[in-house]
């Protein structure tokens, strides 16, 4: 046995292949990328034995080897390539026993190929629900490999499984010895497939039949080679989906016969499980679907902005006390500074997210472990479709309003091109987490905490104004655009409805793990980053301007001392430094909106991560305003603010409403370009929705500032 | 000719034939072969999309998908 084997995991959606995953790697997983295909890979360890510790890789689940989907196309990449890094040393199938027929297609093209398989037979105790018996035995016999029952969900069969595991990576089990297959597509084209051997060194039909069929999408094949199969295909008439049609009819009336001794069926095949029937009756009902749904949803917000709070609070007393500590402990001076102001900052910045991202992803995993999601994809697919979006975009957009990034690649799972680009580009529009402290701070500042109708308050309402005003313009972006996009291919809309199941809280867990665990690192590094550069921008400037600051202050008003003169000096080195002349630089491009050279720096700054808007604007404020740091919050600061021109406070409602605005509408967020770039491959997209995006924000902004001016 | 998107709500039929080659090689896959009895299971509000049994699981559809699936009252 190899020191450390590749396991891949391999089965239908809604197989509980991911379940399995989970038993088998617990914390020991981890979330990279396939080599040269921008697809999430998730793998992990599981010990076989004290001396072996394989690598187990949860390959995306899909019903062919023939791909639908983008997620599907890396699982035939690397089982047709040898040479690829995560090719397995054996393959354990996930099948789903209440379906098993069509989770053996699955399984007789993976044996096919040639690869030591492993069948796991899952949901046993469903099958049984539905009076259906499945002799392992049987049919293990039948096919030609191990057979091993399992409940992955409660994790039972797991030390068997992992005995037949053991067992094949020592003797492999391979159907296809003495080119015995399943279907063997050699029986009708025989030269196509012997000469497709020959020029490509293989020596397994079905990989060869592959090769004709999907060398296209096979990243490990150059253009020359690819053309040749093209010449192939047409010197022998070979009819690529006719072929594939055949093949499936092939499959599944051998799999007829194969199952027919070992699994006893129900008398009916087509009765739904008695409670999912329920459950059905309620959540697609014309009324009572819709209702559910609207609670769900709310239930969601008020956990997201209710609930997260209180973290977020302790979070923020906790981040600030610490700096206050570190000031004290430390000899004051830049390092000190760069490390409190800059780096302590900006890293809070991001753990105060945390709370909400993991709320709002432990709701989403509840709902999709629980199989209702894609109810709520069916009641919603036909109002979506008439925005030109798709069932399916109810993920992305309800993710949308934690983080657009994993949410726009959750946009995956929708198979017309149209619908998922339509859905990438107006995602970004929901209000993320990241705008809600902005959004809060400004509110609080302009807005009155009136009472309305006992239970809100203006500024509650305020916000859901904010949030609808969001997802209108998404669901309105998205009908404007719709006519812009050709459709260049068919999707479907064809998906599994699983049965109802009551969620695994490790397996939530878990994947709100993952959630927080990537946009800490992700974004964190980004917004850690923006928020050091900002603190040199700010504290030091071109010449000596800064290092005379002091000086040239007291020249121009000999008269100040004390506080006051501290005051003035700090103001005007921030005016001074590099960040004071970029401000200064775009002030006469943002002076329409309301917006001085301070707040322009802040827009600047928060370019890459709006949530380091709030950040910047306490930097600039506290730089701005010399040592005396006992006025407090960022929101007293920002309150105490004099427009210089009027001698009014500077944040007025005409002024905070457009920042609002601008807010809603403006793509700021280098991590969103930077996933749309990849979701998209290239740039033009990502470059089209920042342009059709600062647009809006600007124009908006700029109406909102004059009608309220 | 009928289809599926002819079906009422528990009304059976077997599949007979496809009108797309492409979604029919996708529905192929699913189990959803010529000859296979199919029920329609549901019709989400508005009409659209639909769910059917088929091949021993429920599958949803949208209409002009399923109607593209040719079906026969018997054999």
């Amino acid at each position: 046995m190899k020191k450390t084997p590749t396991i891949a995991l391999i089965g239908n959606p809604n197989s509980g292949k991911s379940s399995l995953f989970n038993q088998l790697t617990g914390l020991r997983q981890k979330v990279g990328n396939f080599p040269s295909v921008t697809i999430e890979k998730k793998s992990g360890t599981w010990l076989l034995d004290p001396k072996t510790e394989s690598i187990v890789i949860d390959l995306p689940g899909l019903y062919s080897l023939y791909p639908k989907s983008l997620d599907e196309r890396v699982v035939i990449d690397i089982l047709a390539n040898p040479a690829h890094e995560n090719y397995p040393d054996v393959v354990v199938m996930v099948a789903d026993a209440s379906n098993l027929k069509r989770n053996l297609l699955l399984f007789t093209q993976v044996a096919d190929l040639g690869l030591p398989v492993v069948l796991a037979l899952n949901m046993l105790d469903v099958a049984r629900d539905k009076h259906l018996q499945v002799n392992a035995v049987k049919l293990a016999m039948k096919l030609g490999v191990p057979v091993v029952r399992i409940n992955a969900r409660v994790g039972e069969g797991l030390d068997n499984l992992k005995q037949a595991v053991v067992q094949t990576l020592e003797r492999p089990v391979i159907t296809t010895l003495n080119q015995k297959y399943f279907f063997n597509p050699a029986d009708q084209f025989p030269e196509l497939i012997n000469d497709v051997k020959r020029t490509n060194q293989l020596s397994n039909n079905y990989l060869a039949l592959h090769y004709v069929q999907q060398h296209d999408i096979f990243s490990f094949l150059n253009t020359e080679k690819r053309v040749a199969f093209d010449q192939l295909i047409e010197k022998y008439d070979f009819k690529e989906s006719g072929f594939q049609a055949a093949e499936t009819m092939h499959r599944y009336a051998m799999i007829d016969g194969l199952v027919k001794d070992s699994v006893k069926a129900a008398d009916d095949f087509l009765v739904k499980p008695l409670w999912t029937k329920r459950l059905d009756a309620i959540l697609l009902h014309p009324f009572w679907g819709y209702a559910v749904f609207l609670m769900v949803l709310l239930t969601i917000f008020q956990a997201v902005f209710t609930l997260a709070t209180y973290p977020m609070d302790l979070i923020d007393a906790g981040v600030s006390a610490l700096n206050d500590w570190l000031k004290q402990q430390l000899p004051s001076g830049a390092l000190t500074d760069l490390l409190t102001d800059g780096l302590i900052a900006g890293i809070g910045g991001v753990v105060i997210f945390i709370p909400q991202i993991a709320f709002l992803f432990f709701l989403v995993a509840l709902l999709e472990e629980s199989g209702y999601m894609a109810r709520v994809m069916v009641i919603m697919d036909k109002l979506m479709r008439k925005f030109g979006l798709n069932g399916k975009s109810v993920v992305p957009l309800i993710s949308g309003v934690a983080c657009a990034v994993p949410a726009i690649m959750s946009a995956r799972s929708i198979g017309n091109r149209k619908e998922r680009l339509l859905t990438i580009l107006v995602t970004p529009l929901m209000s993320c987490s990241a705008r809600l402290p902005i959004f809060t701070i400004l509110i609080a500042l302009v807005v009155p905490a009136t009472p309305v109708l006992g239970f809100f308050t203006l500024q509650g309402l305020t916000l859901m104004g904010l949030y609808l005003l969001g997802l209108v313009s998404a669901l309105l972006s998205a009908w404007v655009i719709k006519g812009m996009v050709k459709n260049t291919e068919r999707g479907y809309f064809v998906m599994e409805m699983p049965t109802y199941k009551t969620p695994r809280w490790y397996h939530v867990g878990l994947s709100v793990w993952d959630s927080v665990k990537s946009f800490v690192t992700e974004a964190g590094k980004i917004i850690v980053a923006i928020s050091i550069i900002l603190w040199v921008l700010a504290s030091y400037g071109p010449g000596d301007t800064i290092a005379r600051a002091e000086e040239t202050v007291q020249k121009s008003n000999p008269a100040l001392e004390g506080t006051t003169l501290d005051n003035a000096v700090a103001a005007y080195k921030l005016e001074h430094s590099y960040a004071g002349h970029f401000g200064k630089f775009i002030e006469p491009a943002i002076a329409p909106l309301g917006y001085d050279w301070k707040i322009g720096i802040a827009l600047l700054a928060s370019f890459a991560a709006r949530e380091v808007f709030v950040g910047t604007m306490s930097t600039i404020y506290s730089i701005g305003s010399a040592a005396d740091d006992d006025n407090g919050t960022i929101k007293a600061r920002m309150r105490a603010e004099i427009n210089p021109k009027t001698g009014e406070p500077m944040y007025t409602p005409a002024l905070a409403f457009s920042l609002l605005i601008f807010y809603v509408f403006a793509m700021m967020c280098m991590s969103t370009i930077a996933v749309v770039y990849r979701e998209t491959h290239g740039w033009k997209w990502p470059l089209i929705q920042l342009a059709y995006m600062t647009a809006l924000a600007y124009g908006l902004a700029f109406v909102t500032y004059q009608l309220l001016k | 000719m009928k289809t599926i998107a002819d079906l009422k709500i528990g009304e059976r039929a077997f599949v007979k034939a496809f009108r797309q080659v492409d979604l029919s090689l996708k529905l192929l896959e699913m189990g959803c072969l010529p000859g296979s009895e199919v029920m329609l299971d549901f019709i989400a509000p508005f009409g659209d999309p639909l769910g059917i049994q088929v091949n021993g699981y429920c599958l949803a559809l949208r209409k002009d998908e399923a109607a593209t699936v040719l079906v026969e009252d018997s054999i």
